[in-house]
């Protein structure tokens, strides 16, 4: 008896909520990878998402469930953009990530002043855009010279992009030294793939 | 007058940019901002217009015309649609490591998610709650929506 008043009581209080109805749908990237989703529902369930437009919703409530038949989520682009359009339009642009390379000392080389009008092109794309350059150096030298190196090549392409009209408190410049190398090489080892600046913008 | 505000708070964050995140840091930024949208911070309501930063603990709320776009520093970028509720719950983020946790509660409307550095680096370091589930993020674009219950 005391059994049937709880399951009144429990069927009461279920059908007095409204059903929540969350919903998750994986995308595939740019170039067709897709990554993964785990959900984990109230009861510590766990629905791993990772084909593309794979979906769960919350359908009965508090219960995650992978989506097929009569229950399916959005299967296409199209179908996604109706019940997201307006999230997926206020979308900030995808940063964007340029490689510089020097001949010597902070002298940029001529393939790399191409990368400099590129990368203009990506800031006046970007309201707010936010620059960062990073400077590295090959293994030739120590970390005291190559620190302080790697911070010059920096300052150097942020003057340059400040001179082409990118306002300085937008940009943001750090040396990393010879800590991250394009190419691994041993110690003190001219390598002008490591002479770079990465240059980024989001 | 606004502008020269807005450059005032753009070079303070980017003193911070290259240390580890931390408690009242700017870990992100409004991109896109149409209609009502506002930033809820210690009780306060402030503006979200185009420029702002975000915070750990701050709270994105976009009105029935609204949506917002926002790029954290990890590169992750987030964007809500109208009648959303999005918490920046937590934020830590080390730019050389890439080390670092990220914890979002959508806890109505729309949200649409691009990984950064954190969920890439750590797979499952970027969480997304919504009221009825947690989505822990590897490395992926994907869209949620979040129902309160109460339309």
């Amino acid at each position: 008896m005391r059994f049937m008043l709880i399951l009144a009581a429990t069927v009461l209080v279920a059908g007095c909520a409204k059903p929540r109805n969350d919903l998750v749908v994986v995308l595939p990237e740019e170039g067709g990878k897709v990554g993964a989703v785990v959900v984990t529902d109230e009861k510590k369930r766990e629905t791993t998402l990772n084909t593309a437009y794979a979906s769960a919703r919350s359908d009965p409530p508090g219960f995650f469930d992978r989506s097929s038949g009569m229950k399916a989520g959005p299967s296409s682009a199209d179908e996604v953009k109706q019940s997201f359009g307006t999230a997926l339009a206020a979308q900030p642009a995808r940063p964007v990530s340029l490689l510089l390379y020097f001949t010597e000392g902070s002298t940029l080389s001529d393939e790399s002043k191409e990368v400099v009008d590129r990368m203009l092109a990506e800031i006046a794309k970007r309201p707010a855009a936010e620059i960062t350059v990073i400077g590295h150096t090959d293994t030739v030298g120590n970390d005291t010279f190559n620190d302080k190196l790697s911070l010059e090549r920096a300052q150097a392409v942020r003057e340059i992009l400040i001179g082409m009209g990118v306002p300085a408190q937008n940009i943001t410049a750090a040396g990393r030294g010879k800590r991250e190398p394009l190419v691994p090489t041993a110690d003190n080892v001219n390598e002008p793939r490591n002479r770079r600046v990465e240059l980024s913008v989001r | 007058m606004n502008r020269s505000l807005t450059s005032l708070i753009l070079s303070a964050a980017a003193a911070t940019a290259f240390s580890t995140t931390a408690l009242g840091d700017d870990v992100g930024q409004i991109k896109a901002a149409k209609g009502a949208v506002h930033i809820e911070r210690d009780g306060q309501k402030l503006p979200a217009t185009v420029g702002e930063k975000v915070r750990q603990s701050d709270r994105v709320v976009t009105g029935t015309d609204g949506s917002v776009g926002i790029t954290f520093v990890d590169n992750s970028l987030l964007s809500a649609g109208p009648n959303s509720t999005l918490a920046i719950e937590r934020y830590a983020f080390d730019p050389t490591t890439h080390a670092g946790a990220f914890d979002t509660r959508l806890s109505r409307g729309t949200l649409s998610v691009v990984s950064g550095k954190i969920a890439k680096q750590t797979p499952g370091a970027m969480t997304v709650k919504t009221p009825s589930a947690i989505l822990g993020v590897r490395s992926t674009e994907f869209v949620v929506r979040a129902d309160d219950g109460v339309r």
